[in-house]
């Protein structure tokens, strides 16, 4: 869409037939860019009033999500602007960062000290990951999106071995709770209470709000090392990598007759997407203070990329605020729904697949429109 | 005429075997080792292979539509058919029709069968509109825009004004249930039919008739102007487009007819299963077709009857045998596990291919 403001014809021609209603033009244009953010915080707002919810309360959940999602959402803006579309293959990334607390809670570590054990761990675990996926992409020009969902799934069956049929078995756990009671496979659910909070407690702000009882409670240092990525990944943009990265979205021919080594540059941004998510997952869990074994990581591709999108990013453009925005307004409507359902229609049930709906539905649409557009640009 | 172009370069049986030999793979290697390690394994176990070898026959008959109803989709050139899903759905809704109306055996079948067909070919017919409009990206909105209908569909469930004791709660709740039993409507009805035992292996002989019947009816229509210019669509639409075929009426007709395959595919299933499987139970049945077929030996771009029935006999082995090996060797669930590993791994192997191009369209 944005494509057309760009392009100096289009310009021209606004200009020419209606040079008085330039504003209104400029209004429309915003209007038409924005419509898919403006739709769900329209959403957002009805099922925040119809879920009866109070307004600190819906304040504190919305903060506790942004703190602990957001860093998956943005791992994803690499890729998308390196021209490799929406990286499904995070999920490994959000793997790397379980097997990473599998092995401190095997230590038993805790407080800062394990979480950050837990991210030196997952960091390499994450780069070798990337790698592989890169490599794999690499083969699969122009279907990295589909191949990326399904290497999701293929991933998740040797995770299923590994923690299923090798740990307690060929892999030695030292903590017997965590081991089945046939003393082979993680159980259901690890118990990370020791590091549970272990940077969303280092600091936290209280702020009483006059006239409700709960307070809205900040975790500081979580938002600061949010901060501090979103600036990070803002600066990368600046440098001759960034600049690179680009290059290589835009157009792989051209990028490669400039001098610049694609499939290598490829590889780099998944790399990137992929430490980026797994640190993310470790924050995500911390703050949970429980894992699901084989269920925390299933579904981070789907939400990341449902986010982002609900944020008004497409497959080839997405910015940090688009990934904030999207991560708010995807994570209230996981908040409102089932409550918003209970009180339209008497079910808590119709919220939940409504809300499902929408995350795969706006995925499908965000997808169809790219293919859509991209076909008419080829013609 | 296009269709004689392409007769005269009909290959030769040589050139087909060699054609054979290369697009096997290394892949397929490994799952042929795999099953053969697997039949070794049970053999020396003594596990009862009779039991086994019914179940592999009746598993076979049970997939065998919904394999088959990747063939039109990938023949037309939109790819595997990920959104396999829509189809079926519509087969679902065409059961639990035929039970709200209290319909049963072979009536009831042939009800849910033709109802579903004729659903499957109507939303099969529309969504071929959308795959022209994304061409290029069939894969991955097609994976996406299932699992949308899947989910809308549990509102529909949920909401949706069935009468039937039998599919919905007993009391309280809403909506049907999550599993609907169908022992007493068209469960085991083709199974059942003319089945007979064959050195202690029960042969489901309705079942496979009509697999083969469906098989048939693909190959027949293969050979069909309409089947000659689907697979000449899908295998170089520049070339059909100069002959004056009308790529996009090709295409849409490869999508209906694998959306009514698959909707007729999964009313063979259930009554082969004995139950139905509402909500989120479709989400991925997509994925087992698609592999099954690629194991069977096709691409993204080329597949045939054969191909869908080598790959389902060769996947279906595979998840029945390695269920009781593993249970005495290993541990009781990892037959799941490698149905996971070896489904997706095969169609990661595909997806790299070079020869499929970097671009479906």
């Amino acid at each position: 869409m944005s494509d057309d403001i760009r392009n100096p014809d289009r310009k021209m021609t606004l200009q020419m037939v209606a040079p008085e209603s330039r504003h209104e033009q400029a209004y429309k244009y915003y209007l038409r860019k924005n419509v898919v953010p403006l739709v769900f915080l329209i959403l957002c707002i009805l099922g925040g009033y119809y879920s009866g919810l109070s307004l600190p309360f819906l304040i504190n959940e919305i903060i506790t999500r942004m703190a602990r999602n957001s860093f998956i959402v943005i791992s994803l803006i690499v890729p998308i602007l390196a021209g490799m579309g929406l990286n499904f293959g995070i999920v490994l990334g959000a793997m790397a960062g379980q097997f990473g607390y599998v092995a401190t809670a095997n230590f038993q570590m805790t407080g800062f000290t394990g979480f950050f054990v837990t991210v030196l761990i997952t960091v390499p675990l994450a780069i070798i990951f990337g790698w592989l996926t890169g490599k794999l992409f690499n083969q699969s020009k122009g279907k990295e999106m589909i191949t990326g969902i399904i290497l999701g799934f293929f991933a998740n069956g040797i995770y299923q071995l590994i923690l299923l049929y090798f740990m307690g078995n060929i892999i030695p756990i030292r903590v017997p709770t965590m081991l089945l009671s046939t003393g082979i496979g993680i159980r259901n659910t690890i118990d990370i209470k020791g590091m549970h909070y272990a940077i969303d407690n280092l600091w936290k702000i209280r702020l009483q709000i006059p006239g409700f009882i709960f307070p809205i409670i900040i975790p500081v240092v979580t938002l600061a090392a949010l901060a501090a990525l979103c600036i990070a990944v803002h600066f990368l943009f600046k440098t001759k990598l960034g600049q690179e990265f680009r290059a290589t979205g835009q157009n792989r021919q051209i990028a490669e007759v400039a001098g610049i080594k694609v499939d290598r540059i490829r590889i780099l941004a998944i790399i990137f997407s992929t430490v980026l998510a797994g640190i993310g997952q470790v924050i995500f869990l911390q703050n949970l203070g429980n894992i699901n074994t084989y269920g925390s990581h299933v579904q981070v591709g789907t939400f990341a990329v449902a986010a982002i999108l609900i944020g008004g990013a497409s497959v080839t453009k997405a910015t940090i605020s688009q990934a904030l925005l999207g991560t708010l307004l995807f994570h209230t409507l996981f908040i409102v729904s089932p409550l918003a359902g209970k009180n339209l229609i008497g079910d808590a049930m119709i919220g939940e697949y409504f809300r499902v709906f929408i995350t795969y539905g706006v995925i499908g649409v965000a997808l169809a429109l790219h293919a859509w557009q991209a076909k008419q640009k080829r013609r | 005429m296009p269709e004689e172009c392409l007769i005269s370069q009909k290959p030769t049986l040589k050139e087909r075997i060699l054609d054979f030999y290369r697009d096997f793979g290394v892949a397929r290697l490994i799952i042929f080792a795999f099953l053969i390690f697997l039949l070794a394994s049970a053999f020396a176990l003594k596990l009862p292979m009779e039991q086994i070898l019914s179940s592999v026959l009746t598993r076979f008959g049970m997939n065998g539509i919904l394999v088959l109803a990747m063939i039109p989709s990938i023949q037309s050139g939109t790819g595997p058919n990920f959104a396999l899903p829509l189809g079926i759905t519509c087969g679902i809704v065409a059961i639990t029709l035929s039970i709200e109306l209290n319909m049963a055996g072979f009536s009831g079948f042939f009800f849910s069968v033709g109802v579903a067909a004729l659903l499957g070919a109507a939303t099969g017919f529309l969504y071929g509109f959308l795959l022209n409009r994304v061409k290029g990206q069939e894969l991955t909105v097609g994976t996406y825009f299932g699992f949308s209908i899947v989910s809308l569909m549990c509102i529909f469930w949920f909401l949706a004004p069935y009468k039937s004791p039998e599919m919905i709660w007993p009391y309280g709740g809403s909506g049907l249930r999550v599993t609907i039993a169908l022992q007493d409507r068209i469960g085991k009805v083709l199974d059942n039919f003319l089945a007979f035992d064959f050195f202690g292996v029960t042969v489901p002989t309705g079942l496979l008739l009509f697999f083969a019947l469906f098989c048939t009816g693909l190959w027949l229509f293969s050979r069909t102007r309409t089947g000659i210019a689907l697979s000449t669509v899908g295998t170089n639409p520049k070339f059909a487009e100069s002959s004056g075929l009308n790529v996009n009426r090709y295409r849409i007709i490869g999508s209906t007819i694998s959306q009514a395959l698959g909707a007729v595919g999964i009313v063979v299933y259930a009554q082969s299963f004995g139950f139905i499987q509402l909500y989120m139970a479709p989400l991925f049945m997509a994925f087992f077709a698609v592999a099954s077929i690629l194991i069977g030996g096709a691409s993204l771009k080329k597949s045939t009857v054969t191909h869908a029935v080598i790959g389902t006999f060769l996947f279906q082995s595979i998840l029945v045998v390695s269920m009781p090996v593993a249970n005495i060797v290993v541990a009781d669930n990892i037959a799941d596990v490698i149905r996971i590993i070896i489904s997706n791994g095969i169609i990661l192997y595909a997806l790299t291919r070079k020869e499929t191009g970097g671009d479906l369209s």
